[in-house]
């Protein structure tokens, strides 16, 4: 085989490649990710710079130290982790005591990539496992939400980021609800355009649906992301808040509303479509998108808590293979009419 | 069985540490998740485990050659059901809040697939001495992966150790680490440990071995 490569390449299929590695591919949503996370500083100042830059790196040197550890090539060189990292980031309230950012990032990178098997074995989004241990073991903290928009949050850096390893933080700034939680407690709804603008509070990159939108068509227009599966989580989400909205239009909220708020669009357009942990048929992408979509609206209308996003799309990364088996196409000339 | 060379301290040794109950053999692990929240907890379920673990032990090797092989599990089960019984009531007398906080974790000890394993495995083909070192170093084994356990959850859960405060007034505490879940990580976590010493003296015992083998030819 060895001597015969020189002349003659044998190798199965695809032959023919378009150059998308996985670095490129990583670059692309780097590019894609760059305008959220620019607002995002620009909203909330220098500590959701920090948790960015903190999130990052903590999951950069948790994939390094760990392959440099498990004797393996590190690879960190693809950007994929630091995409993973500074989504991690872009999902955290943006006065988050950066040793809580730290851990998570840690636990995310360690526990929920590494131990997996690493790059392409994950079964969950890293980046939502990090976040959802987070929320599990610093409850107050992660539901603690920064004023956006808050006069000199450029020249201070919030006291509850600087916040000794293992303290509790203190919180100086003024805090206020999300409007996912004011739809939740005080029944209120926030304007449509408020939301797409990113006017409200929230997590560091969760607010402004606009641009996620443009990130995300810039990403399908490159091909890089399945269109399917944001399409599908926007349509099923939208049609089950629309068909409550006209039930009781002063408990439920509309479809506008549902869209835009809380971690919607930054999880259907960058988290559920992870391309490790969803699923690889269009048919698959489309079920796996309903799924989250009707366990979003499921969590955030009858649930406990008011956001629900991480959540839904952390189960539906658990069924995703099992959807795959589930619409395996009938191989021709076997099955019910062959047996 | 009966050719080898069977030695006490060897039975209760390997309780600890080769045949450890939960990290090795992964036996009992329903107590072990569920009632390690702290390190108090942990110590009482391992004891009254321990106990039930050596009675048990005893009385089935004992009463081996009475027992009809058609009705041994039953058997078993009667006598760990009497012990269970004894250390549910002690645990009472002793402290009704322990009590509360085990909750039916000590009536479940009945069922623990731990005890019934030994008495079927072990206790029901060896000397009673022999059994109950066995059981002894079970119990040992079991109560210090219990109590490994507890003292994480209960450090990072509560920032406490056997209810004592170790922290100044601020510290934050992992909530998830009193949840169940809490249970699951801090044991995946020992177990990440144990089995990477393991793998580690698996290796240098080859490589002395196999030095020793050419030192030999």
């Amino acid at each position: 085989m060895a001597k015969l490569s020189k002349h003659l390449e044998i190798g199965s299929s695809p032959h023919v490649t378009d150059g998308a590695s996985t670095d490129v591919i990583m670059r692309n949503v780097f590019f894609a990710l760059l305008p959220v996370t620019v607002f995002a500083v620009y909203a909330f100042g220098t500590g959701a710079a920090l948790v960015i830059i903190v999130a990052t790196a903590s999951c950069v040197l948790t994939e390094h130290w760990l392959c440099r550890w498990t004797g393996n090539p590190s690879t960190v060189g693809d950007w994929s982790i630091a995409i993973t990292g500074l989504l991690y980031g872009l999902t955290l309230p943006p006065d988050l005591p950066l040793w809580m950012v730290f851990i998570g990032g840690v636990f995310g990178v360690g526990i929920g990539k590494y131990l997996f098997g690493g790059l392409g074995m994950n079964a969950f989004n890293p980046a939502l496992v990090g976040r959802a241990f987070l929320q599990a073991a610093f409850p107050q903290a992660m539901t603690h939400w920064q004023v956006p928009f808050a006069e000199g949050r450029f020249e201070s850096i919030p006291s509850s980021v600087m916040a000794m390893p293992f303290w509790e933080p203190t919180y100086d700034a003024v805090t206020t609800a999300t409007p996912l939680a004011l739809m939740k407690f005080e029944s209120e709804f926030a304007g449509g355009r408020e939301l797409a603008a990113g006017l409200t509070s929230g997590s560091v990159g969760e607010t402004c649906g606009a641009l996620i939108l443009l990130g995300g068509l810039y990403l399908v227009a490159r091909n890089m992301m399945n269109w399917r599966i944001p399409a599908s989580i926007f349509a099923t989400v939208a049609v089950i808040s629309w068909v409550y909205q006209l039930y009781d239009p002063t408990t439920y909220p509309g479809p506008v509303f549902m869209l835009f708020s809380g971690g919607l669009m930054l999880g259907a357009v960058f988290m559920a479509t992870d391309m490790v942990a969803s699923p690889i048929t269009n048919l698959g992408c489309w079920l796996y998108g309903a799924l989250i979509g009707v366990l979003v609206v499921v969590i955030r209308f009858w649930g406990g808590m008011p956001e629900g996003v991480m959540y839904a799309i952390l189960l539906a990364n658990a069924v995703s293979p099992h959807i795959d088996n589930l619409i395996q196409p009938r191989v021709f000339g076997t099955g019910r009419g062959a047996a | 069985m009966a050719k080898k060379q069977v030695n006490p301290t060897d039975e209760f040794i390997k309780g600890l540490w080769r045949d450890n109950p939960v990290f090795i053999q992964m036996l009992g692990l329903c107590p072990a998740l569920a009632v390690s929240n702290t390190a108090i907890n942990a110590l009482a379920m391992g004891a009254a485990t321990t106990f039930v673990l050596v009675m048990a032990g005893l009385s089935v090797s004992l009463l081996k050659n009475f027992i009809p092989r058609e009705a041994r599990i039953v058997s078993y089960i009667c006598i760990i059901a009497t012990f269970v019984t004894c250390v549910d009531y002690a645990i009472m007398a002793i402290s009704i809040e322990l009590h509360r906080a085990l909750g039916a974790f000590i009536a479940l000890i009945v069922v623990n697939c731990l005890i019934l394993g030994r008495s079927e495995a072990f206790a029901s083909k060896n000397k009673p001495h022999i059994a109950v070192m066995d059981g002894l170093g079970m119990g040992v084994g079991f109560t210090v992966a219990l109590l490994f356990i507890g003292v994480v959850r209960e450090v990072l859960g509560s920032g406490t150790l056997f209810g004592v405060d170790l922290f100044a007034d601020g510290f934050q505490t992992w909530t998830v680490m009193v949840l169940p879940s809490g249970g699951f990580f801090a044991m995946a976590i020992w177990l990440l440990v144990v089995n990477w010493i393991r793998q580690r003296q698996e290796k240098a015992d080859k490589q002395t071995s196999e030095q020793t083998g050419e030192a030999a030819s």
